[in-house]
């Protein structure tokens, strides 16, 4: 018997109206694997990222974690089952501290002390300690994308999603943040939806692009950056680099 | 390490006024010794909203079902029991059981925080009518006659535990009263800083990150309104224990109304805040009753407006940021991390 991939879509399809956001698609991502998902403005990447999340039910077909069914299952339920995400805009406890923002996120799983600790690794990991101690609504931009990050390792789950993780990052930081991305992905899957090219020829193996809620290629992100019909949706932008 | 300062200021603070209040019969005369101790019952009702709206950011216009649900539940009880203990018991457990029932309905069926407020509301006012309802002798629980619209006279104040024929006076009565709004903000100070108190704070933050992190954000928040339900509930035990007397307006819209400018006035996001608020408006009411040259109605609305308009954080709040703002820049650094989930 062969063990089911660690998430699989098949014919997944959200209607808002007369709008098919995502449309019959079918995905499947292994253990530990490392895939970008790339697609114009409208694409469908961010409400995949909410079906795969329990954030919208589907209309169609059927999301499989490790073979079992989640599809209409509740955001913490699945959350619980391990999965993780970064939302496109930083979603975080603004009137908490950077500390207690990964404090919350590890104590779902782990005793007060454990989740401290685990708090405290994961800032030094993401260099926050000196603003361990802030306030997140007083952070910029960039910095709360980190805390965020930090909550979703904090949580410790085994499927990442992030969305969008380099939008509004410095160059340093765009690098710093493709290496913790390698890094992360030695022990965890992560899907990863960016705009910034450069930034996904850091990160990525294997790229699916969505167009107008389809999965136009899945290909080697060398093939997909070839593709014409790629350069076709995305009318030439940043792909000739 | 901040966090633990604070709570060791409001032990100390809570041990000082814990002091107080035992000194106070020595001090006060009892006209207003039986002032005080309704209007430490009413801060607690302040301190049950103040809780579940400041912390658990859930409005509910209704609180006041559940403090009268205590208050009828104390009535109901005491008077069949011939003993305030056991009475206490079920005016914290009835509104509990009801605002289980009901936060089950409305939390667990996804019901919008706006309309959340407008069906406590109602819920508030169909137990005014129910209860106003009940006159006559077919209306009655053992030996508890509900009274409709007339109340319930001559309950059954506290006696000491086991000793049903030891009535405290009014002097112990305020004394019980101080003492419980004491514990019950030390209680709630407790419930902030656990895990629990955390995480409904996350949840009031960002419930939708705070799902994806796990938390069912349904099940926080109905434990939250049932520990909100518990507390008013409590607060109506003690309200009744200064009167004696119960009738439908506690369930009215007025109170309910009232509970909410406390909040706002004190502070809402602190304890402290409601307590203040409750404390000062209704000292304000009783002063104000005593002239005829404006209705207390037109006062409390104008300074109602005021607060909303230039002090919309509430008096707690904006003395803090301004005790912070005069202090060293460094130490205020710090202090800043903790300002919103402090009090």
């Amino acid at each position: 018997m062969t063990t089911p991939p660690l998430l699989e879509t098949s014919n997944l399809t959200i209607r808002f109206g007369g709008v098919t956001a995502v449309n019959s698609v079918d995905f499947s991502l292994k253990e530990t694997e490392l895939r970008c998902l790339i697609g114009p403005n409208g694409a469908g990447k961010s409400t995949f990222f909410k079906l795969l999340t329990g954030q919208l039910r589907p209309s169609e077909g059927h999301v499989k974690l490790r073979g079992e069914d989640i599809s209409g299952s509740l955001p913490h339920e699945i959350a619980r089952r391990g999965v993780g995400i970064k939302t496109q805009v930083p979603n975080v406890f603004n009137a908490m501290t950077v500390e207690e923002n990964l404090w919350i996120a590890a104590r779902h799983k782990h005793t007060p002390a454990f989740a401290s600790d685990l708090a405290e690794e994961i800032l030094t990991q993401l260099r926050l300690t000196g603003i361990a101690k802030r306030e997140v609504g007083q952070l910029a931009h960039g910095q709360r994308q980190w805390v965020e990050i930090g909550t979703v390792l904090a949580g410790e789950p085994e499927l990442i999603l992030l969305d969008e993780p380099a939008a509004g990052m410095t160059h340093e930081e765009v690098e710093r943040t493709a290496e913790l991305i390698l890094e992360i992905n030695r022990k965890r899957a992560l899907i990863v939806v960016e705009h910034d090219m450069q930034f996904i020829k850091m990160i990525a193996k294997t790229v699916t692009v969505l167009h107008q809620g389809s999965v136009l290629i899945e290909e080697d992100v060398a093939t997909v950056l070839q593709d014409p019909r790629v350069r076709d949706v995305y009318l030439g932008k940043g792909l000739a680099a | 390490m901040q966090k633990l300062n604070e709570m060791r200021v409001a032990l100390i603070c809570a041990v000082i006024a814990a002091a107080g209040v035992i000194a106070a019969p020595y001090y006060i005369d009892l006209f207003q010794i039986m002032q005080l101790t309704v209007f430490a019952a009413m801060a607690v009702l302040a301190l049950s909203l103040g809780f579940i709206w400041g912390y658990g950011g859930i409005l509910s216009f209704g609180q006041t079902s559940f403090f009268g649900l205590g208050a009828y539940a104390y009535a109901v009880a005491a008077i069949n029991f011939g003993d305030s203990t056991g009475a206490i018991v079920m005016a914290i457990l009835i509104p509990v059981i009801f605002a289980a029932l009901l936060g089950y309905f409305m939390i667990y069926g996804g019901v919008s925080d706006v309309y959340l407020g407008v069906i406590t509301l109602t819920v508030s006012l169909i137990l005014f009518n129910l209860v106003n309802s009940t006159a006559g002798d077919f209306y009655k629980i053992g030996d508890a006659r509900l009274g409709g619209f007339n109340g319930m006279p001559a309950i059954p104040t506290f006696n000491m535990p086991g000793d049903p024929g030891y009535i405290l006076s009014p002097e112990q009565a305020w004394t019980v009263t101080g003492l419980a709004l004491i514990v019950v903000y030390i209680g709630l100070r407790v419930l902030i800083a656990s895990t629990f108190g955390r995480i409904i704070i996350a949840i009031r933050e960002n419930e939708t990150r705070a799902a994806l992190l796990g938390y069912d954000p349904r099940f926080y928040k109905l434990l939250t309104f049932m520990i909100g339900g518990a507390i008013a509930g409590f607060a109506g035990a003690l309200y009744v224990n200064w009167g004696a007397f119960v009738s439908p307006t506690i369930f009215a819209l007025g109170l309910s109304a009232q509970i909410i400018i406390w909040v706002i006035i004190g502070g809402r996001g602190t304890l402290i805040g409601p307590v203040i608020g409750c404390l000062l408006m209704q000292w304000m009411v009783t002063a104000i009753g005593g002239q005829q040259a404006l209705d207390a109605n037109f006062i409390l609305g104008a300074i109602l407006i005021v607060f909303v308009l230039l002090v919309p954080k509430g008096i707690a709040p904006t003395v803090v940021d301004l005790v912070k703002s005069r202090l060293p820049k460094a130490k205020s650094d710090t202090a800043n991390s903790n300002a919103k989930v402090k009090a």
